[in-house]
Parts: structure tokens; C-alpha cells; sequence
């Protein structure tokens, strides 16, 4: 495989919370390569979006804060350049679109002018110039009339209308990442459709590569070539999708693929019910020393509870933590 | 927005009762109280004939059974006439009209100042929730809120117009400037420093407190989180993105608050002799003027119901349910 655009190693982040130190990512590797699309996949509270925002250096400091690790991109370590650097890179190489489309956009002032500022920032020239480009994204990401469009506020557009601004608002200055946290999450069905299209397209056009962090394994079939598995901060599984889906390893992955019915129940085959995974991720202060997922596993061995299991290759970039695959896998 | 008219309806009827009852308490108060101007009369001419008094009742309408003057008066200030002042034997209405410039200049001055160096010293402390500063803030904002604005004044009096005399500790300016020349509107600067910084004080205390709450609200937000994942620096992050929204808030209750702050400058102007409503009050008060004392007394219920109704009615508008049904 290629060399990796961005790769995060080792990265841990901590909170300081009430109850002493969180550790809300730990030992989390991720590597990203040109031209695709990787789907970010786990439950609430496992950590998508802490990691999502630091690989933008965006963790909220203090409470938080990076403790270990490093992310580069093409060779340079983000988590050591100047701050200023940093914000050359943000909205730039690099950008984000958020969960919340009906807040990400500031109400008082105009999409145009939000989109606007992003480019005369990282590109410079005349407001009119950086103007017009936002008019043409706007277009680009499918908005009618745009030039009028541009001069709306937040408040007069629909959820979906919002999210289509804020990619066009991320891609405004040719990113070379594409974060997309749960762009669709508050999005009604069909509108979720027409957005992870969008992004497709966009995808394919600009050569972006797209980070797509979702608790839905449905959408990282359609969308996604490779995949990685969270839980509780740390990576159980990640593999190309379609291995994933077809051989899971981790029976928390398993889980996951079994709580979209399409994707498990074979039509052919009698209907499997639709499985839930029992329990909650539990609380980040207190994972002890064994496998975070033991206590909800049906397969739980004693060693589970005791030792983190350690990462094992199970086929060609397929790579799962789990002591089940270490006594019986290669 | 229909819903919206039947509401402002309600409380318009509200404010109307509301201000018949206090003219009426009001009344009634001025009333109860032992001794009326016959007494001060009197007292001032060193002793007067029974029939003397007799004469002076039937002239005032005192002689009159309570409800009767009661109706009399409330009648009257249907037709916008407040009765006429014992004292100083002019129009009470007048009077008002006459005091209320200088009570608008401190009080407008007063808060322009507190809103602004509130705002800004909150949005600094925001910046670092958790400093030293931040914590100043606080305590400033208590001691500020709580210290009796009378104390601050005579405190202010005692220190910078009798130990240092920095400034005229009493008046609004010096009898023998020509009004209207350059030397005359210095000399009310100069005569207004106290007061307002007396005045400013608490609300600037109030205000800082306010901004730092909003400002920390609005930094909280997605889309400044959005400002920031645009590459944007702190500083434009800070006082572009998120100032315009966190002074929305400020703006809106500093407006609604000119009622309350009008009470706050009675004190203050009655501290400092500035002639305006408050030392108008104060002078009625011991001059037994029932008259004028009723006058202001209208007039003060007048203008916090007001304000209290405007608060009323924005707060609908502000609303989103009504946003949402007015959206296009
Ligand atoms: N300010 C904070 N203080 C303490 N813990 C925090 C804070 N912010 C986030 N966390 C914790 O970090 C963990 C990861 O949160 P994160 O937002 O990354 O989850 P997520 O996977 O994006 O979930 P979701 O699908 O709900 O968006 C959570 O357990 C959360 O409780
Ligand atoms: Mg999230």
C-alpha cells in the first residue's frame, strides 16, 4: 500500500473530570491513504469525535488534553508544530464538518460571508473574489439560486440546507482530509441520502481524503472502503469493509454489524432477529485492567477480564484485538 | 401572531390595574402619614389662628372626605394633570419635567459607562474562566451588587471632595457660569465624575458579571467551535464570531434595566445634591409637598411598568415559537 496521508500512532487523550483522570483515547493508531474513504465506526461515547478533533488540535484544554502520541501529516507531527501552524492547517489541509448542522453555523452572519471568510483566511484576495468562490461552492455542493442563497442567515435554511454549507464551507479551500463527524445524525432519512452522495461526489471530484465518523455500520457499507472499530477509546478491529462485514472478528464488531438488519440477515437464509449489544460502554474513569468490552461480551474468558488483549493480523490489513483470535487465530 | 396581540392586550390591562393600585397605595400612604403642609405652614410661620388652618384645608381640598379626593385626583391624572405642588407653587408636572434632564444625563451616562467596561472586563475573564481575573470579577461583582450605594457615595464623598478635593462635593454646577457656555458644560463634567462613577459601579459590577456568563455561554457553542476548525485566530474567534452573539443578551436587559437604575439614581443624586428627580423627591419628602411626593411617585410606577411590559413583550418575541411562526 501507499505511503499513509495522515497517521496517528500511539495517541492517548485524558480528561480531568470529577472523578479523577479519563482516559477517553488510548493507544489509538490510524492510518489514512490517498484517495479513500475511512469510515470511523462505534457506539456513543467511545471516542469518534475526540479523535477526530485532535487530529484538528481542537480537544477543549483544560479539561482535556492530548497526553501522548504523534499525528502526521505527510511527515509533519501536528501535535508538535506552533500553534499558528496549526491554524494554517485547520480549514486548510485539513478540515471538519460537525454532528449539529442547526448550530455549527454562527446566526449573525450570512452563509456567504462564513464561507467567504474561510478562503480570504487560507488564500487571501479581494473579498469580492473570495465572494464569488463561495457562491460557486455553494453551487457545488447542489444549493439553488446560490448567489441568493449566500446572503441568507442560518436561521432561513433547513437542517440539511445548513449541512451542504458547511461542506462547502470545509471544502472551500481544497482540504486534503475531509472530516465528516456524524454529518448526518440530525438529518431526516432522505436527506441523509442526498448528503453522503454529495460527499461521494465530492470525494471523487476533489480526491479529498474523507474521514467519516459514524455509529452506523449501514453507512460505512455504502460509503467506505476501509473501516476501523472503537471502542471505549481504543481500536478493537479495522480492515477493508467489505472483509469486514463479511468475516467480523471482534464480537463487538459483530455486534455492531448485527444491529443493522440488511446487513446481516441473508434473504436467502431465515431472518435473523435484530441483535442489540446488552450493557453500556462503561465509565471511562474506571476501566480496569482487562478487555473494556469484556463485561458485555457472551464470549468473555477469564483472561479477558484480566490482560488487554493485543492487537493480531488476521488477513491482508485486517487487524483485530481480541484474545478470542489469539487462541484459535494464526 | 395573533397569539402575540392577545398577549400584549393581557398585559396592557395588567399595567393599567397595576398602576391604578399603586396611585391608589400611594395615595392613601401620603395620606396615613401624620402631618400634612398645614403643619409645615405652620410650623414655618411659628404658630397659626384655628381658622387660618381652616381657610388653607378648604383651599387644598383637604377638608374633603378621603374617597373624594381620592376620585378627585385620580381623575385628574387621567387627564395628565398631577396636581399642583404646595411648595413650590407651581405644577407638579413641571417639576418633573424640569428634574428629569439631569436625572436622564447621570443615569444614561452612568450606564453607557457600566455597559461598556462591563462588557469588556466580562469577555477578559471569559477568556480564562478559571484566572485570577475571572475570580476578581466575581468578587467585584458581589461587593458591587452589595454594597448600599449611599455608602459607595458618602465613601467616594469622604475620599476624593473632602481628603482630596478632586471634585465639587455637591451640585450640578457653579451658579456663576453663563449655562450654555464651554466653562459651564466643563464644570457639569466635572461636577458629574462622583455620581456616575458612584452609579456606574454597581451596574458596571452587574455587567461584567452578565458579559463573562453570556460571553462563556457563546465561547461554549458549536459554531464557535466551527470558527476555530476554520483556522481562525483566538482573537477573531473572540470578538468577531462570538462578541456579536454574547452581547445580545447584554444589550437586550441592559435596556429593560433603565427602570431599576432610575430608582438607583434617587439615592445617588440625594447623596450629591444633583438636582434632578431624586433631590426633587428627597425635598418633597421633607417639605411635606403630598402633591409632588405623589407626582413622582406616579411617575416612577409609570416608567418601571412600562419597562416591565416592554420586558414582558420582548421576551415573547424572543420567543422561538414565535420566531419560528413569524419565519417565512
Ligand atoms: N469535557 C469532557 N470532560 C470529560 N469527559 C469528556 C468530555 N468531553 C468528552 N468526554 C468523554 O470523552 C468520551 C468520548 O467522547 P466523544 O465525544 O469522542 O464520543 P463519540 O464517540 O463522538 O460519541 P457520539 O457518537 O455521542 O458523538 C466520552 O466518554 C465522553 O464522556
Ligand atoms: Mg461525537
Amino acid at each position: 500500500m501507499a505511503e499513509p496521508l495522515l497517521e496517528i500512532k500511539d495517541l492517548r487523550v485524558e480528561f480531568d473530570t470529577r472523578d479523577g483522570v479519563a482516559t477517553v483515547i488510548d493507544g489509538l493508531d490510524i492510518s489514512l491513504y490517498p484517495g479513500e474513504i475511512l469510515g470511523i465506526v462505534g457506539e456513543s461515547g467511545c471516542g469518534k469525535s475526540m479523535t477526530a478533533l485532535s487530529i484538528m488540535r481542537l480537544v477543549p484544554v483544560p479539561p482535556g488534553r492530548i497526553a501522548k502520541g504523534t499525528i502526521r501529516l505527510d511527515g509533519e507531527d501536528l501535535l508538535q508544530v506552533s500553534e499558528k501552524r496549526m491554524r494554517g492547517v485547520r480549514g486548510n489541509a485539513i478540515s471538519m464538518i460537525f454532528q449539529e448542522p442547526m448550530t455549527s453555523l454562527n446566526p449573525v452572519f450570512s452563509v456567504g460571508d462564513q464561507i467567504a471568510e474561510t478562503i480570504l483566511l487560507h488564500e487571501g484576495g479581494s473579498k469580492r473574489a473570495a465572494w464569488q468562490r463561495a457562491v460557486e461552492m455553494l453551487d457545488a455542493v447542489g444549493i439553488p439560486v446560490p448567489e441568493v442563497r449566500a446572503r441568507e442567515y442560518p436561521h432561513q435554511m433547513s437542517g440539511g440546507m445548513r449541512q451542504r454549507v458547511m461542506i462547502a464551507m470545509a471544502l472551500a479551500c481544497q482540504p486534503r482530509v475531509l472530516i465528516a463527524d456524524e454529518p448526518t445524525t440530525a438529518l431526516d432519512v432522505t436527506v441523509q441520502a442526498q448528503i453522503f452522495d454529495l460527499l461521494k461526489d465530492l470525494q471523487k471530484k476533489t480526491g479529498a481524503v474523507i474521514v467519516l465518523i459514524t455509529h452506523d455500520m449501514g453507512a460505512i457499507a455504502e460509503m467506505a472502503q476501509r473501516v476501523v472499530v472503537m471502542y471505549a477509546g481504543r481500536k478493537v478491529e479495522d480492515g477493508p469493509v467489505d472483509e469486514i462485514l463479511t468475516n467480523p472478528k471482534h464480537p463487538y464488531t459483530t455486534g455492531l454489524i448485527g444491529c443493522v438488519p440488511h446487513l446481516s440477515a441473508d434473504p436467502s437464509e431465515e431472518r435473523v432477529p435484530l441483535t442489540d449489544i446488552p450493557g453500556v460502554v462503561p465509565p471511562m474513569t474506571r476501566l480496569g485492567q482487562g478487555c473494556p468490552f469484556a463485561p458485555r461480551c457472551s464470549e468473555a474468558m477469564d483472561k479477558c477480564r484480566l490482560e488487554m488483549p493485543t492487537q493480531s493480523v488476521v488477513g491482508e490489513d485486517h487487524r483485530v484485538s481480541c484474545w478470542l483470535i489469539e487462541n484459535d487465530g494464526p | 401572531m395573533a397569539n402575540f396581540s392577545i398577549i400584549v392586550v393581557k398585559r396592557l390591562f395588567n399595567a393599567a390595574a397595576l398602576i391604578l393600585a399603586v396611585v391608589i397605595l400611594n395615595f392613601l400612604l401620603i395620606h396615613i402619614a401624620p402631618g400634612d403642609i398645614v403643619d409645615t405652614i405652620a410650623g414655618e410661620m411659628g404658630g397659626i389662628s384655628p381658622e387660618l388652618i381652616t381657610q388653607i384645608r378648604a383651599e387644598y381640598g383637604l377638608d374633603k372626605p378621603l374617597y373624594e379626593q381620592l376620585a378627585l385626583y385620580v381623575w385628574k391624572i387621567l387627564q395628565g394633570d398631577l396636581g399642583h405642588s404646595f411648595f413650590y407653587d407651581v405644577p407638579v408636572v413641571e417639576l418633573i419635567w424640569d428634574a428629569l434632564p439631569q436625572t436622564l444625563l447621570l443615569v444614561i451616562t452612568a450606564l453607557s459607562l457600566a455597559l461598556v467596561i462591563g462588557t469588556i472586563l466580562g469577555v477578559i475573564a471569559a477568556r480564562r474562566p478559571n484566572g485570577a481575573f475571572s475570580h476578581f470579577i466575581t468578587v467585584l461583582a458581589l461587593v458591587g451588587f452589595s454594597a448600599p450605594v449611599f455608602w459607595t457615595g458618602i465613601m467616594f464623598l469622604i475620599a476624593f471632595a473632602s481628603f482630596i478635593p478632586l471634585f465639587p462635593p455637591a451640585g450640578m454646577a457653579d451658579p456663576g457660569l453663563e449655562p450654555g457656555s464651554l466653562d459651564y458644560y466643563l464644570d457639569v463634567l466635572h461636577h458629574m465624575v462622583l455620581p456616575v462613577v458612584t452609579l456606574a459601579l454597581i451596574y458596571l459590577a452587574f455587567y461584567s458579571r452578565l458579559s463573562r456568563a453570556s460571553m462563556l455561554d457563546v465561547l461554549g457553542s458549536d459554531y464557535i467551535r466551527t470558527a476555530r476548525a476554520k483556522g481562525l485566530s483566538d482573537r477573531v474567534v473572540v470578538y468577531k464570531h462570538a462578541l456579536r452573539n454574547a452581547l445580545i443578551p447584554i444589550v437586550t436587559i441592559a435596556g429593560l434595566q433603565f427602570a431599576q437604575i432610575l430608582s438607583g439614581a434617587v439615592l445617588v443624586e440625594a447623596v450629591f445634591t444633583w438636582p434632578g428627580l431624586g433631590t426633587l423627591a428627597l425635598e418633597a419628602i421633607l417639605r411635606r409637598d403630598g402633591p409632588t411626593i405623589l407626582g413622582i411617585l406616579f411617575f416612577s410606577a409609570m416608567v418601571v411598568v412600562i419597562f416591565n411590559l416592554l420586558t414582558d413583550l420582548t421576551y415573547n418575541l424572543i420567543d422561538p415559537r414565535i420566531r419560528i411562526g413569524s419565519k417565512e
